[in-house]
């Protein structure tokens, strides 16, 4: 045993009070990581190198304004661009509001072509292709749902209904498509774009956005300028950015989530703080006599001051390290639902390091105060006090 | 030599706007292998002067030389040094840390020497020996009985070897059966261990087993009975 193995026993003195601590504790750190994660992954964009050499080309003034599908013809002239296709946003629910997942009206073909991280079987894309109401998902819907080729899935359209007035739109599976490099699933449910355009009540002959693969990515910016240049003074102004660029803006419109993340964090860590710190105070408390003690054998007053404050160290560490280890190890859950949103969500060695900067942090802090009146003890007060 | 000499030692505590004399005009010389009994009436300023032997407790005048070291001249980091090496601490309730079992508990003024973790726990199972209860070593306080967690204190006051016991009401918190068990142990640790024992006590009965008295009233020394 050394000095500093005094510490792990003492939290071992009030197991349900050391274990409640470290439960909430691991609440709040379970919070952080998935915030943190969450965070990120809003503003990183999340396309890698994969993206690297695609723009995204959407209404200049409000995403919910269509573009005109004769637009891409247009894109397809301006020099730098290699290839051009289109998605929208179908909205849509399966049988049930939080079965959601993101459902794109797309060309088959063209598609693919740009996103070439995304693999499917060339029989499948065929199919796709040639099936007017054909439908691809990523393998993890696919296996979200039990899904299988030669399913017929029905979606309600809650934005577009169908001619007639039918909100009921069906869609047979032809095919199963995979994310590569890193096996992160888009999560995204794709369908023949000219069958949605025929059979919807309205909005025919537009899109959401433009896909636009460039010949050299240096010169994104100069192509982006010179794509909306073209639509300048055009009724459909577009906005040209890099695909991470644009998805960062997409997800400025559900607001600053760093600072609504950082509000929740801060709240979430000032009342741990304050439980902690409670719950430290009180095991000071208790040990007073204790540490008097220590200090009569010839312990100094800065090793029992250092001895609580690492104990409080040792506690927010222990809790951190429980809360981020399980955020970590149910990741996929928070995955499943969120990537096809904001794109891929990991808890990385980053948000680690700064869970266990963060325990420590808390730990000094919550520690301090104890600490500072360990240290200064007197020896004769305390006995005293047990004595009375 | 004496082991323990206090020169027109006085202790105050203040209290709010009122100034206590604890102790006035203390001269006193202990001797080496000394076991000493100090008696008194509550409040006569026993454990103060207990402390002021111990360096828990600097007094307000006059001079307490311990082995031959004047604790006035140390510094707090210096005498909490000292105390480690030359003093035995024994309190009336035993404050052994409940979390660690007795083998740990006597082990813990040998954390702050160069020992090796072996040599460390070879000591504490020497000191548990001695005071009888190496059978007792992975036991923690709560599974003693009041007299077995004494001697384990008593084994801690002695495990870094110092010269001179302190032992304040060693037997208040105890029935007269096991009293008498301590004692001996402590007669036994000042004849054949050579430690000199300085013993504060309420109760005549242990102060018998002294080889001299000290009484104090009001802070001062009254009477010296051998």
């Amino acid at each position: 045993m050394s000095a500093i193995g005094l510490v792990w026993p003492n939290l071992g003195r009030k197991p349900v009070r050391t274990a409640l601590t470290l439960m909430s504790l691991l609440v709040a750190f379970v919070l952080f990581t998935y915030l943190r994660a969450i965070a990120v992954a809003f503003t990183s964009g999340g396309f890698g190198e994969a993206g690297i050499d695609r723009l995204v080309v959407s209404p200049k003034y409000s995403i919910i304004d269509p573009l005109p599908i004769n637009h891409q013809r247009s894109i397809a002239t301006v020099p730098g661009v290699e290839a051009v296709t289109h998605a929208d946003w179908f909205g849509g629910i399966y049988q049930e509001p939080r079965n959601f997942f993101p459902k794109f009206p797309v060309d088959p073909e063209g598609y693919f072509a740009i996103y070439s991280e995304l693999v499917i079987a060339p029989e499948q894309l065929a199919a796709f292709r040639d099936t007017r109401t054909g439908a691809v998902v990523s393998a993890g819907l696919a296996e979200r749902f039990g899904w299988k080729i030669g399913d017929r899935i029905p979606i309600e359209g809650d934005i577009y209904p169908k001619r007639g007035g039918s909100r009921l739109w069906e869609f047979d599976l032809v095919g199963i498509y995979r994310g590569r490099p890193d096996d992160t699933d888009p999560g995204v449910f794709l369908f023949q774009y000219d069958y949605f355009d025929e059979a919807r009540q309205f909005g025919h002959g537009g899109v959401g956005w433009f896909i636009v693969r460039v010949g050299d990515p240096e010169k994104a910016a100069e192509i982006a300028s010179a794509i909306d240049a073209m639509f300048e003074n055009s009724i459909n102004a577009t906005r040209t950015a890099t695909e991470d660029d644009s998805q960062r803006e997409f997800a400025k419109q559900f607001g600053n989530i760093g600072l609504i993340t950082t509000g929740i964090l801060g709240a979430v860590f000032f009342t741990i703080l304050l439980l902690t710190a409670n719950t430290m105070a009180q095991a000071l408390r208790d040990r007073i006599p204790e540490l008097a003690v220590l200090k009569t054998f010839g312990f100094t007053d800065g090793t029992v001051g250092s001895l609580v404050l690492v104990e409080a160290i040792l506690l927010c560490v222990a809790g951190g390290a429980l809360g981020i280890g399980l955020a970590a190890g149910v990741q996929g859950f928070l995955s499943v639902y969120l990537e096809p949103v904001i794109g891929p969500i990991a808890v990385d060695w980053p948000i680690i390091a700064q869970g266990l900067a963060l325990a420590v942090l808390l730990g000094a802090i919550v520690g301090c105060v104890p600490a500072f009146s360990a240290w200064r003890l007197t020896i004769v007060d305390a006995l005293r006090e047990r004595q009375a | 030599m004496p082991i323990v000499s206090l020169k027109e030692v006085a202790k105050s505590y203040r209290k709010g706007r009122e100034v206590i004399d604890v102790l006035d005009g203390i001269d006193l010389d202990i001797e080496e292998g000394d076991f000493l009994a100090l008696m008194g009436p509550s409040g006569s300023g026993k454990t103060t002067l207990l402390n002021l032997i111990g360096g828990l407790d600097n007094p307000t005048v006059g001079s307490v030389v311990v082995g031959g070291q004047a604790l006035g001249d140390l510094s707090g980091r210096a005498l909490a040094r000292w105390r480690s090496r030359n003093i035995g601490f024994v309190f009336q309730f035993y404050n052994l840390l409940p979390v660690l079992n007795a083998q740990r508990n006597v082990e813990l003024p040998l954390l702050l020497t160069n020992l090796s973790g072996a040599q460390r726990r070879k000591n504490a199972q020497t000191a548990l020996m001695i005071v009888g209860l190496d059978d007792r070593a992975s036991h923690k306080p709560g599974e003693l009985s009041g007299g077995q967690q004494q001697r384990v204190a008593i084994a801690r006051a002695i495990v870094a070897d110092p010269a001179l016991l302190v032992c304040d009401e060693p037997t208040g918190d105890l029935d007269r059966e096991t009293a008498e068990e301590i004692l001996d142990l402590l007669g036994i640790l000042n004849r054949e261990h050579g430690k000199t024992v300085i013993m504060v006590t309420h109760d005549p009965k242990a102060a018998d087993h002294a080889s001299h008295i000290l009484h104090l009233d009001k802070g001062q020394l009254v009477e010296q009975a051998a």
